[in-house]
């Protein structure tokens, strides 16, 4: 597909990335001859300076034949104002990212009357992304497929577990839960295990299982899972407010640290249930003032990242809370996952990833296409989730007599609401949904499995 | 530094040479010639090296614009000394260093020649000699990226390392479909000007070496008077159309391709570039009027030769030696100019002279109004700083080198007239000069050490000095 992206920013780049990966054509435009040019000598993609709005620069772009146009700017305004003139130029799908909470609040309404296939809010999509974690707390990433059937979760096996030097085949033998191990982490390593794999205490492990069988396994493997009842945030700004909405209408008890007077007001204007602390928040007498020690979750999310690394690890010398902590800047990932940080949060890589999802989802809506992707790990891991369509060479033969790639794993079948999880003897149907766990990067139809 | 990966490509390349050795080879083949064996050799040695080379991809993916351009230069001195070995081993040429004079005057699309009697060489040595001009024109490691799976941040670095132009840009937003698209170009101009030739009845193995030499605007001639032997207007007059085609920048025909004609017309740089070609060509007509039978005859060759220098290609129909003074140094400045970036011509560019002229003016424009700002413009739009900056360091390095080079072969106590031509016509990559070295003369004379220099020169005009600079800069060898 010939692919437009307005702003070379760490979204605009990481999606030229990964979808130049993929085999699309892709323009990316910036007022910055800088952003401009550092993104076109690591991609291989067309640059052009200029400002994205402007008809004139979209059509030297060749936004009348582009299928897509992504304006991921910082400014929301102009990311809505180069939709709409995509969208008189040409006849390609828009998607904006659009982060303003006055905006998010009737953002049905903007991305009607613009036309918008998609409007992103990143900020928003970490909320969601964190309240799900507060809800079991015990995992550092939650993932959903086949609309909440099922569920892929990633937790650090803790020392002591039975999991510590078994091995992935006697899981089903000696715990009798149907779970499937379909990722591990080991340093800066991943792997997708196969039968024989040993796994060890500190081992990331991605864990594929239906919602009630998880909670039972992770009982037995030894992690503790309680529901968070009370949460501190330090830092009043977006993804706070976004969480602290969506958690008004649950039991957990909210507190939030901001510096700022006015930011404070509002918030407590807007947020009647929660407690705004005024006051700085790396001030260590104000936090175990505040009960840093008694709290079951703290979540890091002020404007800085460094700050924000600092809180974690500062909390977790006080106390056994779950640490969530916000970090923005993709670029040292491998330092940033050598720390004890909890779950780590970059709200630029979620905007990514709903966007690729939702480009290789209209890749080709008839084949066996990508329904939804999930970043499993930083460096590699994706779960994917296919419709199978009726071109699917592999249907109907059971999977051990299929040549599949190397690293890649039938993870779940999903045929008319029932979850099989595949052993050899089972099979592939047209109908079907599939979720496939590989660190092979590009995978856009169902058949790329095949070797 | 990271060698392994510029190694790999190496390897790449030399695979390469090896399979375009068949064209040579077979036609040896064809005509029954005995030489065809060591076409055969080098490329049993070429695929072997290659082989080990490409064996295994290096885990080590690193590449910045620093390998990029060791890579290429690198690449074109492989590709040389390979290309060398046919006319060495089987003796067509006795010296080594000359059998590598001729390939690098054959690779950079020079076309100057230390052979005395182009006549007696075998098909297939005129073959690959003449293909050498094809391959180098558009640039080897650019047919690579065309052909070849690679994906990853390499392809635009080596493509700007190789590519000539002040700056290079892309038409599409892929390296790859880019390269495809500027050989399917050069390939199609190619094919169609062996088929304009054939209809005037050229035999195929004559129209073949000069639209290699056309296309790739070397110059090599198979026959002793370049151009001149075939005495018919026509074959001249479509070689001349050709010659001024391929100086074109490829963005004007893709330009074309894509039905945007009014954007193609406006090309500043081609406008420009027919502006001073016709200018030539008329002061030219009528300065040297008295050695033609007439008004077209001198309009014919006096075009005929500012195509072939403006390009930097190097054929001739008549002896321009002879000529006046006037028309001359009207040829030797258009040595310097050059055809358009991102065509397949040498030279300095008309682009970079078109930036070099427009910012000598507004230095002075500001020093009437000190104050004033202006930017420079070409293809109406604002050059950015770093494009001009990298332009004027560019005049700048090209004059020293010139210069060094002019005072190296001086030792051979030529006269003055045949060592400046000699250097411009080999630093410029066109091919004769004046003098000693004009289009019925040659190169053998100088001796072994100006040869290496002007090798040399050659190789820095076609890859425009920098590549080959950076493989002298220590620097370049740190382990960082």
């Amino acid at each position: 597909m010939k692919i437009i992206i307005v702003g070379c920013g760490k979204v605009g780049m990481t999606l030229a990335a990964e979808l130049n990966k993929d085999g699309h054509d892709i323009t990316v435009i910036d007022k910055n001859p800088y952003a401009v040019t550092a993104t076109t000598n690591n991609v291989d993609v067309l640059g052009l300076v200029g400002n994205g709005a402007v008809y004139n620069v979209q059509i030297e772009a060749g936004v009348a034949g582009a299928d897509l146009l992504i304006a991921c700017t910082d400014s929301d305004e102009l990311n809505m104002l180069c939709c709409l003139i995509a969208k008189k130029a040409g006849d390609a799908r828009t998607i904006a990212r659009i982060r303003d909470p006055e905006y998010s609040s009737e953002i049905r309404y903007i991305r009607d009357e613009l036309n918008l296939s998609m409007a992103i809010n990143p900020e928003q999509a970490a909320a969601g992304e964190i309240a799900q974690l507060l809800r079991f707390p015990s995992a550092i990433k939650i993932d959903t497929f086949t609309r909440g059937r099922v569920e892929i979760m990633k937790f650090i096996v803790p020392e002591g577990s039975v999991l510590n030097d078994m091995r992935v085949q006697e899981v089903f033998s000696r715990l009798g839960r149907k779970v499937l191990i379909c990722a591990l982490e080991r340093g800066e390593d991943v792997l997708i295990p196969s039968g024989p794999t040993f796994m060890r205490a500190g081992d990331k492990l991605s864990v594929l299982a239906q919602p009630g069988e998880s909670m039972e396994f992770f009982r037995q493997v030894g992690i503790e899972n309680n529901a968070v009842k009370t949460v501190l945030m330090v830092g009043g700004g977006k993804i706070t407010y976004y969480l602290a909405k969506m958690l008004e209408e649950t039991h957990i008890k909210i507190k939030i640290i901001e510096e700022n007077a006015d930011r404070c007001n509002f918030l407590s204007d807007a947020l009647p249930k929660a407690m705004i602390i005024h006051g700085d928040g790396s001030s260590q007498e104000l936090l175990l003032e505040e009960g840093i020690r008694q709290v079951e979750a703290f979540a890091a999310l002020t404007g800085f990242d460094e700050e924000n690394i600092m809180l974690s690890l500062y909390a977790a010398t006080q106390s056994k809370a779950k640490l969530i902590t916000k970090v923005n800047r993709i670029a040292f990932d491998n330092v940033v996952n050598a720390l004890k940080l909890g779950s780590v949060i970059h709200p630029k890589r979620i905007c990514a990833d709903m966007i690729l999802q939702y480009v290789r989802a209209m890749q080709n809506a008839s084949g066996s296409n990508v329904k939804t992707l999930y970043k499993l790990t930083d460096n590699g891991g994706e779960a994917l989730e296919f419709n199978v369509g009726k071109d699917f060479p592999g249907a109907g033969i059971p999977l051990e007599k299929l040549r599949l790639k190397n690293n890649l794993l039938v993870a779940s079948i999903n045929r008319k609401g029932k979850i099989i999880t595949p052993s050899g003897k089972d099979t592939i149907e047209e109908g079907d949904t599939a979720i496939i766990v590989t660190t092979n990067a590009g995978l856009l139809d169902l058949k790329d499995i095949l070797a | 530094m990271n060698l392994a990966i510029v190694v790999y490509f190496l390897g790449w390349i030399m695979n390469l040479e090896a399979l375009l050795m068949a064209l040579p080879l077979v036609t040896g083949l064809i005509y029954r010639e005995a030489d065809w064996v060591y076409f055969g050799y080098v490329m049993l040695a070429l695929a072997t090296v290659g082989y080990l080379c490409t064996r295994k991809k290096p885990k080590n993916e690193l590449f910045f614009a620093k390998e990029g351009f060791v890579c290429v230069s690198l690449g074109w001195v492989i590709l040389s000394f390979f290309g060398s070995l046919p006319f060495y081993l089987s003796g067509a040429i006795g010296d080594f260093e000359d059998a590598m004079f001729e390939i690098i005057s054959g690779f950079t699309t020079t076309g100057a020649s230390v052979l005395a009697d182009v006549e007696a060489l075998s098909h297939s040595m005129l073959m690959w000699r003449s293909f050498t001009h094809w391959i180098g024109g558009m640039g080897v490691l650019v047919f690579i990226l065309a052909i070849m799976p690679l994906a990853g941040s390499y392809n635009m670095h080596i493509m700007r390392a190789e590519s000539p132009g002040p700056s290079v840009g892309k038409l599409v937003p892929r390296v790859k479909t880019t390269a495809k698209l500027l050989y399917i170009i050069y390939f199609s101009m190619t094919v169609a000007e062996v088929i304009a030739l054939l209809i005037g009845g050229m035999p195929l193995f004559d129209a073949m070496c000069a639209s290699f030499g056309t296309a790739g605007t070397g110059g090599f001639g198979i026959k002793a008077l370049s151009m001149g032997y075939y005495d018919s207007a026509y074959l001249q007059g479509v070689v001349s159309v050709f010659m001024l085609l391929f100086g074109v920048n490829f963005n004007v025909y893709y330009l074309f391709l894509i039905r945007k004609p009014k954007d193609a017309l406006r090309c500043e740089e081609a406008r420009v570039y027919f502006a001073i070609v016709a200018a030539s060509t008329a002061l030219i007509a009528w300065n040297a009027r008295h050695f033609f039978a007439g008004a077209w005859p001198a309009l014919h060759h006096a075009l005929f030769q500012v195509a072939s220098i403006i390009t930097t290609t190097g054929y001739s129909t008549v002896d321009f030696n002879l000529w006046p003074q006037f028309s001359k140094m009207i040829l030797v400045a258009l040595m310097f100019v050059g055809a358009c970036a991102g065509s397949t011509g040498g030279g300095m560019k008309v682009s970079r002279i078109l930036i070099g002229v427009k910012s000598v003016y507004n230095e002075l424009a500001s020093l009437v109004h000190p104050r004033s700002v202006k930017v420079v413009k070409l293809e109406h739009k604002a050059v950015e700083a770093t494009v001009v900056r990298s332009v004027n360091a560019y005049f700048v390095v090209y004059f020293i080198i010139f210069a060094v080079s002019l005072l190296l072969i001086s030792l051979d106590d030529f006269d003055f007239t045949t060592n400046f031509t000699a250097i411009s016509a080999t630093f410029n990559n066109i091919g004769p000069g004046l003098s000693m070295v004009g289009p019925m003369g040659s190169f053998g004379s100088f001796s072994p050490f100006s040869k290496v220099v002007m090798m040399f020169d050659m190789l820095a005009g076609r890859l425009e000095i920098f590549p080959m600079i950076l493989l002298f800069l220590p620097s370049t060898w740190k382990k960082s």
